[in-house]
């Protein structure tokens, strides 16, 4: 399916939607490139939520803008429309409408701030779902962008902004401050560990009707940058730390305690990154073994261990369901494991049958590619200390911190 | 896109629209032309209900009238003298109390884009400029833009121009900025907005009260300032240095763009700026949003050009992720062969072997091409690992290697010896045009040295006739005569067989030259063909992979921040490497 642009400028003139439509299933791959021309017209696009969020441009615009403002739309959307899915836009393309009018005027960007926009924005989203508090119980999946997209996402973070009419007392105030943390491993096929790196974010999702600031705190063993003087203990150490323009830093140098006015809906307050001095293990290490057995046949034996702490509430002992599944497109076996304990080992072994399998073929074999979701876990061992809002706020109001740690990629060459 | 039943659709709708029951229900009205929005949204042809539609536009409930407006403004065009209908209550919203209703009506007379609008709308737009709600002094003001590019031919008053130009002072910073997009574009025939010292310098104080957007767009417009002492340089700078380092990718980006505009004089200060802005790239290429990474990933890839060891130590952050698409790995890849020296060459080619054999064929490719030019300064270790390649008899993989390995030893000459012993029995997996090409040149010229030349090409030759591809004709016929040239005894007889071919049945006329040139060459005796035939096999002078000199940043710096380095292609071609191979 296929919405029509908004036409901003009237220069595209003609079927713009459907030059864009040719050229992606034209091609071959599975991703087309990100900036595609046509006659002097530029597509440029993102993907979020499975769908194609593309702009056109006839001057040689900066790419960086673009992009940023496509991701922050495709952000926008989810926010006012509680999900982001071909469903979600289709129910609520008014809205939709009405947020791109007001969001772009003339092909200029006017804001993108959800504060200013509540005030201009009349119509009620549509969700899939009717909203229900006894969703919240599963904390940890929250539907982060991973690559698990098989997770369930809560409802707790698919709630929409409410619109500057809704007064309802039924509706909770609610805060939500998560910490996502994405990592990125090689081990080589010596078992080293090749490189390790972290990127984390801080974001906030305010449901507050009025929340006037809000006061953050990290760890007060939070360091940054590369320093040949390790603390002891349960120091927090990244390399690199950047804010959000509006979070205001006054405290941070003495206490770590960041303060912001945080708008309605979701917005990222915190990114930083590690690399290579992980202050734990990778939580996965692979021990395999590739062979040939005497009938031809390719026998991979995987011993995976999970170094996680175990949990201290108790788990299922019993096998958790598993399944594995050739894909023959992507030449792959995939794996799946629905859970996994902290401190357990799990093994597999795969048969294959590969016509012409030669002993230089064995060569071919992997890498194997692991990806994951690590709830209430930070790779960095950030935490957050405590909340505080002012003004404190009338009646009850919940407030969620969030931590999960997920791959972005890890990597175990065989 | 041809949807079946729309006429029926539209009828239903019209009815519906026209029913007066459905008018004095508010929620039922509204929720009609929700229907008909959605119809559109989704390519059917809805212009029939427009005069239906323009009637719903005098509505006291907003949301309706947004969607009434985001109809019209689609179909005004093809409905000139009804869209005229619509100017009554435009021109009443434009004075309604409520300033949201004000700039939602000023915005939309203005979209509606139809010239015979314009002379209702110029008295409201004026008046707009005035209005004391912020929301409707930004749309005014861009509406004199979209004014403008309507009626190309008349003039925008002088005095709205000096009004817009006052506007620059105006105190919300969306009307600022919005001010000096619609000067650019009223005035470009002029070249735009009047950069001058007074201006710049409130632009620049004014720029922390701007969102992102609005900086990008003051510090693009600030490319064109030129100050007039080094001492208003360095001023600006310092006072821009905070945005270089911003952790917003546009506003880093738009800021670096300005600092290189404006020191274009200075190149110490330009590569200054350069090391500062690594660590917002860097960052940048970890960002969730796999569209921004590659857009960081290529803009390293220009400011390597001038500062080629800028990225040395996070080589790691180059690394292909597992799960990334293909246009990422490959940038990745070219940017990995630039970061390659003594230290990191044992790792970054483990990295590199793992990629070549990825699903996807053309990354495995970009890995083997990418071990290739890693090979021209350390050939011993690529040749290891290209030849280990070769054991895997894929016909992608093999036909990549071939192909780099003829380019490895054109500027490698002291390769072919391990080259020549590789090339043992390749002929079997290979399958694409240009692999077999790559392999015929290397057996032409140094076939002395491969002992199953001969029966190699001989096999081509005996396929010629199906041989679909152009090149690949060309090349063997080059090659049989190189290798004619040193083993005549194991060649003469198929080089006569290939001529023959080619001069009598051969029905492509380059071809048919080619042999026949060769004929007569053979004619003139075997020194004249040896002096055409076997001239340069290698350029060393070419293909020095570290110690290239850095470029001076003029270079690209006008492709900065633009979609240029995002295009396809790789940055260096090696186009010049095989012409000169002929």
């Amino acid at each position: 399916v296929v919405c029509p642009l908004h036409l901003f400028r009237g220069e595209s003139g003609g079927d713009a939607v459907g030059v864009f439509y040719e050229k992606v299933t034209a091609l071959t791959g599975d991703q087309p490139p990100v900036v595609m021309s046509h006659k002097g017209l530029h597509f440029v696009h993102v993907r979020q939520g499975g769908l194609y969020w593309v702009a056109t441009t006839t001057a040689d615009s900066s790419p960086f803008t673009i992009i940023e403002f496509l991701n922050r739309l495709s952000a926008l959307v989810k926010d006012y429309c509680g999900s982001l899915s071909e469903k979600s836009v289709q129910m609520n393309f008014a809205l939709i409408y009405e947020l791109l009018d007001e969001a772009v005027d003339y092909g200029y960007i006017q804001t993108t701030s959800s504060d200013v926009l509540k005030n201009f924005i009349q119509t009620e989203a549509v969700s899939s779902r009717p909203f229900s508090l006894f969703d919240l119980s599963n904390v940890g999946l929250f539907g982060a962008e991973t690559q698990q997209s098989k997770v369930a996402p809560s409802s707790a973070a698919t709630r929409p902004i409410q619109s500057s009419r809704e007064q309802s007392d039924l509706r909770k105030s609610e805060i939500f401050v998560d910490v996502i943390e994405r990592m990125s491993v090689v081990i080589g096929s010596n078992g080293m560990l090749m490189k390790a790196d972290v990127e984390g974010e801080i974001r906030v999702k305010c449901y507050l009707p009025n929340c006037s600031e809000m006061r953050i705190g990290l760890n007060e063993e939070f360091s940054i940058g590369k320093s040949q003087l390790r603390g002891y203990g349960a120091a927090v150490r990244v390399d690199e730390v950047s804010f959000h323009q509006m979070v205001r830093l006054d405290e941070f140098d003495s206490h770590r305690i960041l303060r912001l006015c945080p708008s309605q809906g979701e917005q990222m307050v915190m990114q930083y990154q590690l690399s290579d001095d992980l202050p734990s293990a990778p939580p996965f290490r692979l021990f395999p073994t590739i062979e040939r057995d005497s009938g031809g046949r390719l026998l991979m034996y995987l011993k995976l261990r999970c170094d996680l702490p175990p949990k201290s509430l108790s788990q299922e002992l019993s096998s958790p369901d598993q399944s594995a599944e050739l894909k023959p497109q992507s030449r792959a076996v995939v794996w799946k494991i629905p859970r996994f304990t902290g401190g357990m080992q799990l093994s597999a072994l795969f048969k294959l049958e590969v016509p012409g399998l030669s002993s230089a073929s064995l060569l071919e074999v992997g890498p194997v590619g692991l990806s994951f979701e690590l709830p209430k876990l930070t790779a960095t061992g950030l935490q957050i200390r405590f909340l505080r809002l002012s003004p404190v706020q009338p009646g009850p109001s919940q407030r969620w911190v969030r931590y999960v740690t997920h791959s972005d990629s890890y990597t175990i060459r065989i | 896109m041809p949807y079946l039943g729309g006429e029926e659709t539209v009828r239903e709708l019209r009815r519906a629209l026209s029913n007066p029951n459905v008018q004095s229900d508010q929620l039922r009205y509204r929720n009609t032309i929700l229907k008909v929005i959605r119809a559109m949204s989704q390519g059917v042809d809805m212009s029939g209900l427009f005069s239906e539609m323009v009637k719903a536009c005098a509505t006291v409930d907003v949301v309706q009238k947004k969607l009434v407006y985001v109809f019209l403004c689609s179909y005004a065009a093809l409905n000139p003298e009804l869209s005229l209908l619509v100017i009554n209550t435009l021109r009443k919203d434009c004075q309604d109390p409520n300033p949201m209703v004000r700039s939602l009506a000023l915005r939309n007379m203005t979209n509606l884009r139809l010239p015979s609008l314009v002379e209702y709308v110029e008295q409201p737009l004026a008046a707009g400029l005035r209005d004391r709600a912020a929301c409707v002094r930004r749309v005014a003001v861009l509406g004199w833009a979209k004014l403008h590019n309507l009626q190309a031919s008349s003039e925008i008053d002088a005095a709205v121009v000096n009004e817009l130009y006052s506007l620059l002072r105006d105190p919300d910073p969306v009307v600022m900025v919005n001010c000096l997009r619609a000067l650019e574009e009223i005035l470009k025939d002029e070249g735009g907005v009047a950069i001058n010292k007074p201006i710049t310098h409130h632009l620049l104080n004014r720029l922390k009260e701007c969102d992102i957007w609005g900086q990008c767009q003051v510090l693009r417009v600030l490319q064109r300032y030129r100050p007039q002492s080094e001492d208003e340089l360095f001023d600006i700078l310092s006072l821009l240095d905070a945005s270089l380092v911003s952790p917003h990718p546009p506003i880093m980006a738009a800021t670096l763009s300005l600092f290189l505009s404006l020191c274009s004089g200075q190149p110490a200060v330009s590569l200054a700026a350069l090391e500062r802005v690594r660590g917002p790239l860097l960052a940048a290429c970890g960002s969730g949003s796999r569209e921004m990474r590659f857009t960081a990933l290529c803009h390293i890839q220009l400011l390597l050009r001038s500062i080629p060891g800028l990225m040395g130590a996070h080589y790691k952050r180059f690394f292909c992720g597992y799960a990334e698409p293909a246009y990422i790995k490959q940038r990745k890849m070219q940017v990995l062969v630039e970061l390659v020296n003594d230290e990191n060459v044992a790792m970054l080619l483990d990295e590199l072997k793992g990629y070549c054999t990825d699903v996807n064929a053309e990354t495995a490719q970009a890995a083997i091409t990418a071990i290739g030019r890693i090979g021209r300064s350390y050939s011993d270790r690529c040749l290891e690992i290209l030849t280990g390649l070769l054991g895997l008899k894929q016909d992608h993989i093999t036909s990549a290697v071939v192909q780099t390995m003829r380019d490895l030893v054109w500027v490698c000459p002291q390769c072919s010896d391990t080259v020549c012993f590789a090339l043992e029995g390749c002929e079997e997996t290979l399958q694409d045009s240009q692999g077999r090409q790559a392999l015929l040149w290397l057996l032409g010229v140094y076939g002395e040295r491969v002992s199953s030349a001969p029966y190699t090409l001989e096999v081509f030759i005996d396929g010629v006739r199906s041989e679909a591809s152009l090149g690949v004709k060309m090349e063997l016929l080059t090659a049989t005569m190189r290798l004619f040239l040193c083993r005549p005894a194991e060649t003469q007889d198929m080089l006569g067989r290939l001529l023959h071919y080619c001069i009598e049945e051969e029905t492509d006329m380059c071809v048919r030259d080619q042999a026949l040139l060769y004929y007569r060459l053979l004619h003139c005796g075997i020194e004249e063909t040896r002096k055409v035939l076997q001239g340069r096999r290698s350029d060393p002078s070419l293909g020095v992979l570290i110690g290239r000199p850095a470029e001076p940043v003029s270079q690209w710096a006008r492709s900065f921040n633009t979609l240029e380095p995002l295009r396809q292609g790789s940055i260096e071609t090696d186009g010049a490497l095989n012409r000169l191979k002929q």
